[in-house]
């Protein structure tokens, strides 16, 4: 064993995309900025790769042999031989130190108890936390492969987080995520995957946040958006959420929009596991997010960006009765910053070459409105 | 475009005469009537500078600058793709359309005379603006020294006697036409460095918004706008009176109803102390009173000076808060560190160092030319303009004197024109022994004008005429009106919410509150604390009542004009140039401001 199976968060930065994936890389990153995030740790790639290595039928080359070999448009074919490579994955055994290792790393998690623990409990029972997978192409050059793999939500006990590991594993071969590598060929060797284990935040609201706007690409706002209940509703675009514009140099509200908010994900009552419920009606067009949470989320998605010195692409969540948000992700922009943009205006030999230049176009449009 | 909108404005030869105004034409000079060829060209109502109609008179304040901006612009710096601006008027309204020039060889030629012309001014802004300065103050000096002929029975001997050879009644006419020439000279000077100094302003406003496309406009405002400007003048000689009231223990006769004349009387039994304050107005009074309680374009906007009721009215609040031990100081230190700060982080998220550059010199550029942009107002609009309306004024009285008319204010229903003959009628009564026969002639005039005016008040101009131009691409008119296709399609769309003032979003904040509608600065005693003051123009004058009220909107304004600077400073919603907020608000309307956005709701009429 090279590497490890677990690492908490603070043990994994940026450059650890190898090895803890991209959430897992950029959450521990976020660690290091000091930035509020649920604690947690990774499944490192490493423990994938020796289970795959493991893996009955000729481990992870036969495994690499029969993806590569399926035609992305042959769906039937696509369908039997992800679900049988699927099966591999959550019903091979664990090398002992690795199910030792995530065991440790709940009890350790456990111990820490940071977080209120879910309201109306009775008694102590297992923290629950959300088992996140983690690819290890996620933050570069495609972002959009991001989300191909699962996230499950509200996990308890020790038992249930190791089977939710393996279907993150899985995840790595559903239908759409192979499908996808196939149409853009993209290579099946060395091919791995982290899972993120971290404790669950029983969000009053959630949401995203953008550094720039993804409207404009403009630098100067922040653009925020919000819905009540768990984040995946508006990840998964299932709720119109709250948006704002916020200017990032004054803090000022740009443009407001409160949307009628009619479900939100929560916890289910059994404690274990998301539904889906009716938001009740004297919420549905209240603001998910007063002022004061506003400006606080504002400054953390500046000091994210501060931090990795670039526009950024967050997701945040807010306890109930919590003073500060949570960060469950940040992730660089990449529409924008990787769009050619020419320059606006470069410097003049003489500052009033502009001038002239704007008063001696034609139909020039500089727009707006002067001073009198 | 939206389909369904009209692919034209009402044309000018469809507009009838307002209801009860037939006759308003005989008001206004022949070249200012539209022509049936006018039909073919699009014009827009001036309501920024003329937001109501025109008294016979005050449309000199439309004729004049008319002449020296066009002479400007099409003739001295020769700009390259404007001549100048043309304007009619109409049932009282100043309508107005630039002549653009579209031949690529036309903008060619006159380009490089203009970047000769033009660089000579930038390159030598600072010695060119000192000199302007003693130039404009020599022209106000002789604005002041105009006397208007007494008349009196027998002529002084020194005529006589020092073989000067011309009697005064000569003077009567000569000093009237120093009054306007003075006044076109005003008006040359204003338009001579304008359009240099808004052309760097609109540079820099186009860079940053096509780098931050969600800037709002008052951000670029304030990145550009001086902290130490001559505006703020007027307020702060007010603050220093209220200290000195304060100090001299006479600041009890200062109240919230206090009558500015009975509060003077007051004074002169308060003996020494009270001295000591009346010293203390008249040092301020020459020149900082001489602010117009408008923008300098109608007769009726009166100055501080012509009228106490605002600087007094802000006196009682100013005195409070010098009890209460709070700071009347702005605090200059802090707005300058706010907008360094605000500069440094946006300059700190432009993309490229070569974008950097240009945002530093253009930003550089502005704040060179901006002490004229800011500062010519004082000296133009204000000091000399109210000055030129109080000569007119004299004039009118020497009418009265003679019976030709009721009151001296009724000259300003005669077009200037008409106040020669009117002038000539005294002169040669005053010569020969006779009467002057203006009196039965005119005023049955101007009682009939003045109903007119009060009828063109009820008619609601169009915000523009004619045929919607493809393109709207006069440099003039985007930065002297702000008015862009994008403006047009606006007018254009039927009003989708009765309840929705729109116009520039001038000053941050979102309030609810009860709306006070003044149309007059003499009204400003009515104004209550925590009240939304709305209003035809906040003029700078306006601005000491501001710590009163919990927003401002106003018909008439930008969002670089003096008011929406000083609302920005006060930390208070502004709302400005919505063109009707005084039409569609009525006082006691509970309405929300925000400023964020531009718009007023009327919540509950």
């Amino acid at each position: 064993m090279s590497e490890p199976y677990v690492l908490p968060f603070a043990g994994v930065g940026r450059q650890d995309v190898g090895v803890a994936g991209g959430k897992g890389a950029s959450l521990g990153e976020l660690c290091r900025a000091g930035i509020r995030v649920p604690p947690g740790f990774v499944v490192t790639t490493a423990a994938f790769r020796d289970v795959a290595e493991r893996l009955p039928d000729g481990g992870a080359r036969a495994v690499e042999k029969r993806i590569a070999a399926l035609d992305p448009d042959d769906h039937t074919t696509v369908a039997a031989v992800t679900a049988s490579v699927r099966d591999l994955f959550t019903s091979a055994p664990l090398p002992q130190p690795l199910e030792t290792a995530i065991r440790d790393g709940y009890a350790q998690l456990s111990e820490r108890g940071l977080l209120d623990r879910h309201q109306g409990e009775a008694g102590p029972s297992p923290l629950p936390v959300a088992v996140r997978s983690s690819a290890t192409s996620e933050d570069s050059a495609d972002a959009s492969f991001a989300g191909l793999q699962d996230t499950f939500l509200w996990v308890r006990g020790a038992d249930d987080i190791v089977e939710h590991v393996r279907c993150c594993w899985a995840s790595l071969y559903s239908v759409e995520s192979v499908t996808y590598r196939l149409r853009r060929k993209l290579p099946e060797e060395g091919l791995a995957i982290a899972v993120v284990v971290q404790q669950m935040v029983d969000a009053r609201c959630s949401g995203v946040m953008f550094t720039r706007s993804p409207l404009t690409g403009d630098r100067s706002v922040i653009v925020l958006e919000a819905s009540w209940g768990l984040g995946s509703a508006v990840v998964g675009g299932e709720v119109t959420p709250d948006s704002w514009v916020v200017n990032k140099v004054t803090g000022e509200v740009l443009r407001r929009t409160i949307s009628r908010k009619l479900h939100r994900h929560v916890a289910d009552p059994s404690g274990r596991g998301v539904r889906v419920e009716d938001v009740p009606e004297g919420l549905q067009e209240s603001p998910a997010l007063d002022d004061a949470a506003l400006r606080k989320l504002v400054a953390v998605g500046r000091a994210v960006e501060r931090h990795y010195g670039a526009p950024q692409d967050i997701e945040w969540a807010w306890a109930a009765g919590d003073d500060q948000p949570f960060l469950l992700q940040s992730r660089p922009e990449t529409v924008w910053s990787t769009r050619p943009a020419p320059p606006i205006a470069t410097a003049a030999a003489n500052p009033f070459d502009h001038v002239l230049a704007l008063l001696s176009k034609p139909g020039a449009r500089p727009g707006g409105e002067a001073p009198r | 475009m939206d389909t369904t909108a009209p692919r034209s404005f009402p044309l000018p030869s469809e507009i009838a005469d307002a209801p009860g105004a037939d006759g308003w034409q005989a008001m206004y000079p022949f070249f200012t009537r539209f022509q049936p060829e006018d039909d073919q060209r699009f014009w827009f109502y001036n309501a920024m500078h003329f937001p109501e109609p025109m008294p016979a008179f005050d449309a000199i304040t439309a004729e004049i600058p008319y002449t020296a901006i066009g002479a400007n612009s099409a003739r001295v710096f020769v700009l390259p793709t404007t001549l100048g601006i043309e304007h009619r008027i109409v049932n009282g309204r100043v309508y107005i359309t630039a002549n653009p020039v579209t031949d690529p060889a036309e903008i060619e030629r006159r380009l490089a005379e203009f970047q000769q012309r033009a660089g000579h001014y930038y390159g030598n802004w600072d010695a060119i603006y000192d000199a302007w300065k003693e130039r404009m103050k020599g022209v106000i000096a002789q604005i002041e020294a105009i006397t208007v002929p007494e008349l009196p029975e027998f002529e002084d001997a020194a005529v006589v006697f020092e073989t000067r050879g011309i009697a005064q009644n000569h003077y009567v006419r000569e000093n009237y036409h120093r009054v306007l020439d003075l006044f076109s000279v005003m008006w040359h000077h204003h338009t001579e460095m304008l359009f240099l100094g808004y052309g760097a302003y609109l540079v820099f406003f186009d860079f940053c918004k096509k780098t931050f496309p969600e800037i709002p406009d008052q951000m670029v405002a304030r990145m550009v706008a001086g902290i130490d400007v001559i505006m703020y003048r007027p307020d702060e000689e007010l603050k220093r009176l209220a200290r000195l009231a304060v100090e001299c223990g006479v600041d009890d006769l200062f109240t919230d109803s206090g009558d500015p004349a009975k509060v003077l009387d007051a004074l002169q039994d308060r003996g020494e102390a009270g001295r000591r304050w009346l010293d203390g107005l008249d040092a301020a009074r020459d020149p900082w009173f001489h602010v117009s309680t408008g923008d300098g374009f109608y007769h009726h906007h009166l100055s501080w000076n012509d009228d106490l009721t605002l600087p007094f009215a802000a006196l009682p609040r100013y005195i409070e808060q010098i009890r209460r031990g709070e700071s009347l100081e702005r605090p200059t230190q802090r707005l300058q560190q706010e907008r360094d700060q605000i500069t440094a982080e946006y300059r700190s998220l432009i993309a490229s160092d070569e974008e950097r550059a240009a945002f530093d010199q253009m930003l550089g550029l502005c704040r060179l030319v901006f002490p004229f942009v800011e500062d010519h107002k004082f000296y133009c609009e204000h000091w000399f303009t109210t000055r030129f309306f109080q000569k007119v004024r004299e004039f009118g009285k020497l009418l009265r004197r003679f019976d030709v008319l009721e009151d001296a204010d009724d000259v300003f229903q005669l077009q200037h024109y008409e106040v020669d003959q009117a002038l000539a009628d005294v002169m040669l009564a005053w010569a020969s022994g006779g009467r002057p026969v203006g009196g039965s002639h005119l005023k049955p005039l101007v009682a009939e004008r003045k109903r007119i005016l009060e009828a063109l008040k009820e008619w609601s101009p169009p915000p523009a005429l004619g045929p919607i131009p493809e393109a709207l691409n006069d440099p003039a008119v985007q930065m002297l009106w702000g008015i862009t296709s994008e403006t047009i399609q606006a007018w254009s769309a039927p009003t989708t919410d009765e309840r929705e003032v729109r116009g520039f979003a001038a000053s941050p904040g979102v309030v609810e509150g009860i709306a006070r509608v003044l149309m007059n600065v003499t009204e400003i005693g009515e104004l209550r604390e925590g009240e939304i003051l709305v209003c035809p123009v906040t003029a700078p004058s306006w601005g000491p009542v501001f710590g009163k009220i919990k927003a401002a909107v106003s018909d008439i304004g930008g969002t670089m004009s003096h008011a929406a600077i000083v609302a920005r400073e006060y930390g208070m919603p502004a709302v400005v140039g919505t063109g009707q907020a005084t039409k569609r608000i009525r006082t006691g309307d509970r309405v929300r401001v925000d400023g964020d956005r531009g718009v007023v709701q009327i919540l509950d009429a």
